[in-house]
């Protein structure tokens, strides 16, 4: 018998959970300190903007959420990455990506409190808006990618998942029909080790998820999710190669998805207490600004003044969603169509009429 | 003029909006080389090229989902659906996004696709080949449902479908595919959404038909002409949403309504056309309202096709069941 394929995952990272480098050179985005000051700001305001999500659902002031806890540095790190006109298919925590991109949080805090107007954010207009069925936004990316190839334009699409989408067969065909017609797509595994309660290894035999780009005949890359700069390069590379005609590329991002699946599950359920801490002591933020202030691009005063300005903003995005009214009950109706047929106006008709009877 | 089987109409439209319209693309299972397993789009990729009608991987949902992603950044997809069984790995795709993503993002995004598919039974076609499932795309929101009943109509619909900015599921009776020519004029003239086709009219009794059943139903009111018997034939076409007003203006001059489809009748389209004359007039109605249906049954194997599908006799009977009262 011969080998007639073999296939190897290549794992990236350049800083360790205590904010050591693990490789040099660092990528050029790297080697300015502004750049990464610029991230970790970013990744700091996805987490003060967590936080108050949280404690809002928790005071019935949002409805449920989920939670970017220690997927800082793999969202921002994707959104960084990316250009305004590549297009974006998140799954629904994505925020760092998201800000990054232009979307404000008090749009973010609008869709968790049940208004579609949310989505027409302030993020380029076509990008996607949170994709919750699970691993259908793939193909949405894939359609995408093939208007852009057949449109000769150098833009890429780039959708995300998490470790439990790779059990849907959105995600093998998607991946498939990427590799056949070398599309300029990224697909991003954020493997937070959950999908809800199950496991990992409940999922698949795998010893990668970044393996599974394999069977769609392209390269799959693993990445240290927690490194800021690992996955910035790695999106980067990716995106470069998708622009200049190269085809798909599969990014595994490893994290750990710190919080509860949502606000409406309870973790404490399904996993013990001594991985979720040994997950805080990777966490993102600790080790770029480890580095950074490694590097003395970042010192406490710094900290205390970010923290400040993060509440203040967050406080302020809060504001504007709490000062946001329902929408009108005739939304419902008037974005259903361009050209709304006579069956629906006589409903439309009819909830007005509701809304004023009743409130 | 050239006169066209109802395949080949379509494929004129088809290559109508190709020539004219640079974003239109179409996609599917062997659509390109092979022209379509029904030859829908027979000879389009030879003319355009395969950038234009392009072959997918054998995989439906994505077909659909794709065509989403495609129309949302402003293209004009057209895809087909192989088989009508084939069609159900694209509902989750078409429900939760292709029927709301407009509405989602507030009119943001919208996604202006057809999903062809074949549809019915009749062609002695093996297991899956045969079903009508109009009334599971009707129930979506956000989603139009259109079935063409002729050469002229397929054409001017199916022009209408592909130039329409949101999405529409346009299912092709395969049984009226070759049964018949007629003169289609290649104008690029669309025919109207949401609106019926009255295509005959009389004083006695209503008759609502749609895809291929207008047939049969054509034939029954022409039984019944003989016998001086008025049947007013209306030819839903849009099967959602319905164009109601058509409806209840023939129901409240005939004051009798038979309702004629091959789908299964339990929650069908005819039991919202029954429905809703229920609920506006009534009051016209002399008797009460037939449903002359497919059963409620897997579609069976060919051999039992014809015993499953409305026959001209069964409508008949059902004009004449409401006539006696």
């Amino acid at each position: 018998m011969k080998t007639v394929a073999a296939f190897e995952i290549k794992f990236r990272q350049y800083l360790d959970p205590q904010g050591k480098l693990t490789q040099k050179p660092l990528p050029r985005f790297a080697q300015d300190p502004g750049e990464l000051v610029k991230m970790y700001r970013m990744m700091s305001l996805v987490r003060v903007f967590d936080t108050k999500a949280i404690a809002l659902q928790r005071t019935g002031q949002l409805g449920t959420y989920a939670s970017s806890l220690g997927h800082e540095a793999t969202h921002v790190g994707i959104g960084a990455a990316m250009k305004p006109e590549d297009a974006f298919f998140p799954m629904y925590r994505e925020y760092g990506a998201q800000f990054w991109r232009g979307v404000q949080p008090h749009e973010v805090l609008l869709f968790w409190g049940g208004d579609e107007r949310g989505n027409v954010f302030s993020g380029p207009k076509h990008d996607f808006s949170w994709c919750v069925p699970i691993a259908t936004q793939y193909h949405h990316a894939a359609g995408a990618a093939l208007a852009f190839k057949l449109r000769r334009e150098k833009r890429a699409a780039v959708a995300v998942i998490g470790d439990g989408g790779t059990s849907q067969g959105d995600f093998y065909e998607s991946l498939n029909a990427a590799g056949a017609y070398q599309l300029p797509a990224v697909f991003v595994v954020t493997n937070n080790k959950w999908a809800i309660s199950v496991p990992l290894a409940a999922q698949t035999a795998c010893e990668t998820l970044a393996q599974k780009a394999v069977a769609g005949g392209f390269e799959g890359v693993q990445v240290d999710g927690n490194d800021i700069i690992a996955v910035r390069d790695t999106m980067e590379y990716a995106l470069d190669k998708a622009r200049s005609g190269k085809g798909p590329t599969l990014i595994e991002a490893l994290t750990y998805r710190i919080s509860d699946h949502t606000t409406a599950d309870d973790a404490t359920r399904y996993r013990g207490k001594d991985e979720v801490e040994d997950a805080k002591r990777k966490e993102p933020l600790i080790r770029i600004r480890k580095y950074l202030m490694d590097i003395d691009a970042w010192d406490q005063k710094k900290e205390e003044q970010l923290v400040a300005e993060c509440a203040a903003q967050i406080d302020a995005e809060v504001k504007l969603y709490k000062d946001t009214g329902k929408p009108p009950v005739t939304s419902m109706f008037d974005h259903m169509f361009a050209n709304l047929p006579e069956s629906l106006v006589e409903q439309r008709a009819a909830a007005i009429a509701e809304e004023e009877q009743h409130g | 003029m050239a006169k066209l089987a109802m395949v080949e109409a379509i494929t004129q439209a088809m290559a109508y909006e190709l020539e004219h319209d640079p974003a239109v693309v179409v996609l599917g299972e062997d659509v390109g080389i092979n022209g379509g397993v029904f030859r829908a789009t027979n000879g389009l990729q030879q003319r355009f090229g395969k950038e234009r009608v392009m072959d997918t991987p054998l995989a439906e949902a994505l077909i659909a989902g794709m065509s989403i992603g495609m129309a949302a950044m402003g293209m004009k997809p057209v895809a087909e659906i192989q088989f009508s069984g084939f069609i159900y790995p694209t509902v989750d795709q078409m429900i939760n996004h292709a029927g709301r993503l407009r509405t989602r993002t507030r009119g943001r995004l919208h996604v202006p696709m057809v999903l062809r598919a074949p549809s019915g039974g009749g062609i002695h076609a093996p297991e899956h080949h045969s079903e009508s499932n109009e009334a599971l795309f009707a129930h979506m929101p956000g989603i139009r449902v259109v079935m063409p009943s002729s050469p002229t109509r397929a054409y001017g619909l199916l022009l209408a479908a592909i130039r329409d900015p949101d999405p529409v599921v346009f299912l092709e009776p395969t049984r009226l595919y070759r049964i018949n020519k007629q003169e289609v004029e290649d104008n690029g003239q669309a025919l109207p959404l949401d609106t019926c086709f009255v295509l005959r009219e009389g004083g006695d009794v209503t008759l609502v038909s749609w895809g291929a059943m207008i047939h049969e139903t054509l034939q029954a009111a022409a039984k019944l002409a003989d016998e001086g018997v008025g049947c007013e034939v209306i030819d839903l076409a849009t099967v959602s949403p319905i164009d109601f007003e058509t409806i209840l203006e023939s129901v409240e001059k005939t004051g009798r309504l038979v309702i004629v489809h091959e789908a299964p009748r339990n929650c069908g389209v005819g039991a919202e056309v029954a429905a809703t004359v229920a609920e506006k007039a009534i009051y016209s109605l002399q008797a009460p309202v037939e449903r002359v249906t497919g059963y409620d049954v897997p579609m069976p194997l060919f051999k039992l096709e014809h015993d499953y599908m409305p026959s001209v006799e069964r409508v008949v009977k059902g004009i004449r069941r409401v006539l006696e009262n």
